[in-house]
């Protein structure tokens, strides 16, 4: 079925296919539309799961771990303060090795209070051990959720996903989304079978205390895990592909990016805009290309250290920063060119903060920048865009 | 003997409950009751963060193998007559 909608309700209709057993969750704004559809979908009977509501997102996160640990499929979503209420039970849940996927409608951190896309939100949960998944539209946000859980339940990975899709932009704008029949996507994800999970008559304790001399092995094997989840990410999509005929790129999507001599690396809906700009760029004969980060994590090194070796530049566009260091982005970007014989050149850009718009002229004006400091071979610094009374113009 | 990481689980499970461990041996002092005054009221029953204080008609006997000796019974107790006595004089 080809319709029309929003991206809130792609994960809703997502998480339907994915037949999720126990949703809980907390509403907040942007996402409070996808718990909605999904209440709907269980009141109506169209979805045979325990739809349970909660009085808070920490509460939320750990009745899905509860619900997980007793081998249900789960599924939550939330943004923002949110999520940054559930930190603790985020660990929880990737610690106890619990493939919960939940998605994250990507918003700004107050103060000062907005409602508008930010990536700080997402990026302030970057080390609890969650794969983490930028959406460019609302096909792909239906599309990763469904993936998400095939590769997370996979018996070598068993990690928690966020799939994260930028607020108002994807997710309270209509676009045409295909909606995938049940049937294939039941022989293309079976039934959650974890190997231990909680049984009436059958007392066990998860994630109990170990010593010293246990711990590291037991993050060891959550390191191993998310190495894991690198290969299958890919092997899975291909599989994705061969039956619902769509693909997006890997962990990096790399748009125009041959014989490219620099690239613009970012993640989110702001892609779809970049694409444009790269397209009239080219037309004019200007050798630019996208690199759009899909995986924060697994954070895609190896295509990043390839990517380096081919390119003079790269800009990297973060929407969120990391007080006294530079955009999260930029930061595992440079790591990761850096391991390479070749070092490019490459700066940080730090743009649409708090729902401000990141527009094609802005962009133009990014790749100009990062041709310039190219061809300078300067070591630039971390440049804030669009920001009223610094002296360069970008509008 | 350390295990390997490959022989261990995702994340460490324990088959039997937490009873397993007797936290009875951390304690130091330990409660007394004094039969005589108890009013059977379970309040010291009610508040043990521990359920190691059981009923046997209606008045509270101590679990030693699980009371940590903290004394919030001695404390709660309306009729002060649970008395904490230090375990090298019990």
């Amino acid at each position: 079925m080809r319709t029309v909608m929003t991206g809130n309700y792609a994960s809703a209709y997502g998480a339907k296919l994915a037949k999720v057993e126990v949703i809980a969750a907390y509403p907040i704004t942007p996402q409070t539309s996808i718990v909605e559809k999904l209440a709907e979908f269980v009141s109506t009977g169209e979805l045979r799961a325990k739809f349970i509501p909660v009085e808070s997102e920490h509460s939320a996160m750990a009745a899905c771990i509860a619900a997980e640990t007793a081998g249900a499929r789960t599924y939550t979503a939330t943004s923002s303060h949110g999520l940054t209420l559930m930190h603790e039970v985020l660990m929880w849940a990737s610690g106890a090795r619990l493939p919960i996927v939940m998605t994250n409608v990507s918003r700004a951190m107050a103060p000062p209070w907005s409602v508008w896309v930010d990536h700080m939100d997402s990026i302030a949960q970057r080390d609890t051990g969650w794969l983490q998944f930028f959406c460019e539209s609302n096909q792909e946000i239906l599309d990763t959720i469904i993936m998400a859980y095939k590769v997370c339940e996979s018996s070598g990975v068993m990690l928690p996903a966020m799939v994260i899709e930028d607020a108002f932009i994807l997710s309270h704008t209509s676009e045409p989304v295909s909606v995938p029949d049940q049937e294939l996507v039941n022989s293309f994800l079976p039934a959650y079978a974890p190997e231990y999970k909680i049984e009436v008559g059958k007392p066990m304790g998860f994630g109990s205390l170990v010593k010293p001399d246990q711990y590291m092995e037991f993050r060891y094997k959550a390191m191993l895990g998310m190495k894991e989840a690198r290969d299958r990410f890919l092997s899975v999509e291909q599989e994705f592909k061969h039956i619902f005929g769509r693909e997006y790129g890997g962990l990096l999507e790399h748009y125009r990016c041959d014989d490219a001599e620099v690239v613009l690396a970012c993640a989110g809906s702001v892609a779809s805009t970049a694409k444009d700009v790269v397209d009239s760029l080219r037309a004019r004969g200007i050798r630019v290309g996208l690199a759009r980060i899909r995986a924060f994590r697994p954070f895609p090194h190896q295509e990043f250290r390839a990517l380096g070796a081919k390119v003079d530049g790269i800009a990297v566009l973060d929407r969120s920063y990391t007080f006294g260091a530079a955009g999260a982005m930029f930061t595992e970007v440079k790591a990761s060119a850096y391991s390479g014989q070749n070092r490019p050149i490459i700066k940080n850009y730090i743009a649409g903060l708090g729902g401000r718009d990141i527009t094609p002229k802005i962009i133009e004006k990014v790749f100009e920048d990062i041709q310039l400091v190219t061809k300078r071979r300067e070591e630039p610094d971390v440049e804030w865009v669009d920001v009223a009374g610094l002296p360069r113009r970008w509008r | 003997m350390t295990k390997s990481y490959e022989e261990l689980p995702l994340t460490p499970i324990s088959t039997e409950p937490s009873t397993i461990n007797l936290t009875g041996l951390w304690r130091v002092i330990r409660p007394v009751v004094d039969k005589e005054k108890c009013k059977k009221c379970k309040i010291c029953w009610k508040f043990c963060p521990d359920a190691a204080i059981k009923l046997v008609d209606g008045e509270p006997v101590i679990d030693l193998r699980y009371c940590k000796g903290c004394g919030i019974c001695a404390f709660e107790c309306p009729q002060k007559c649970i008395i904490m006595v230090r375990e090298d004089e019990a």
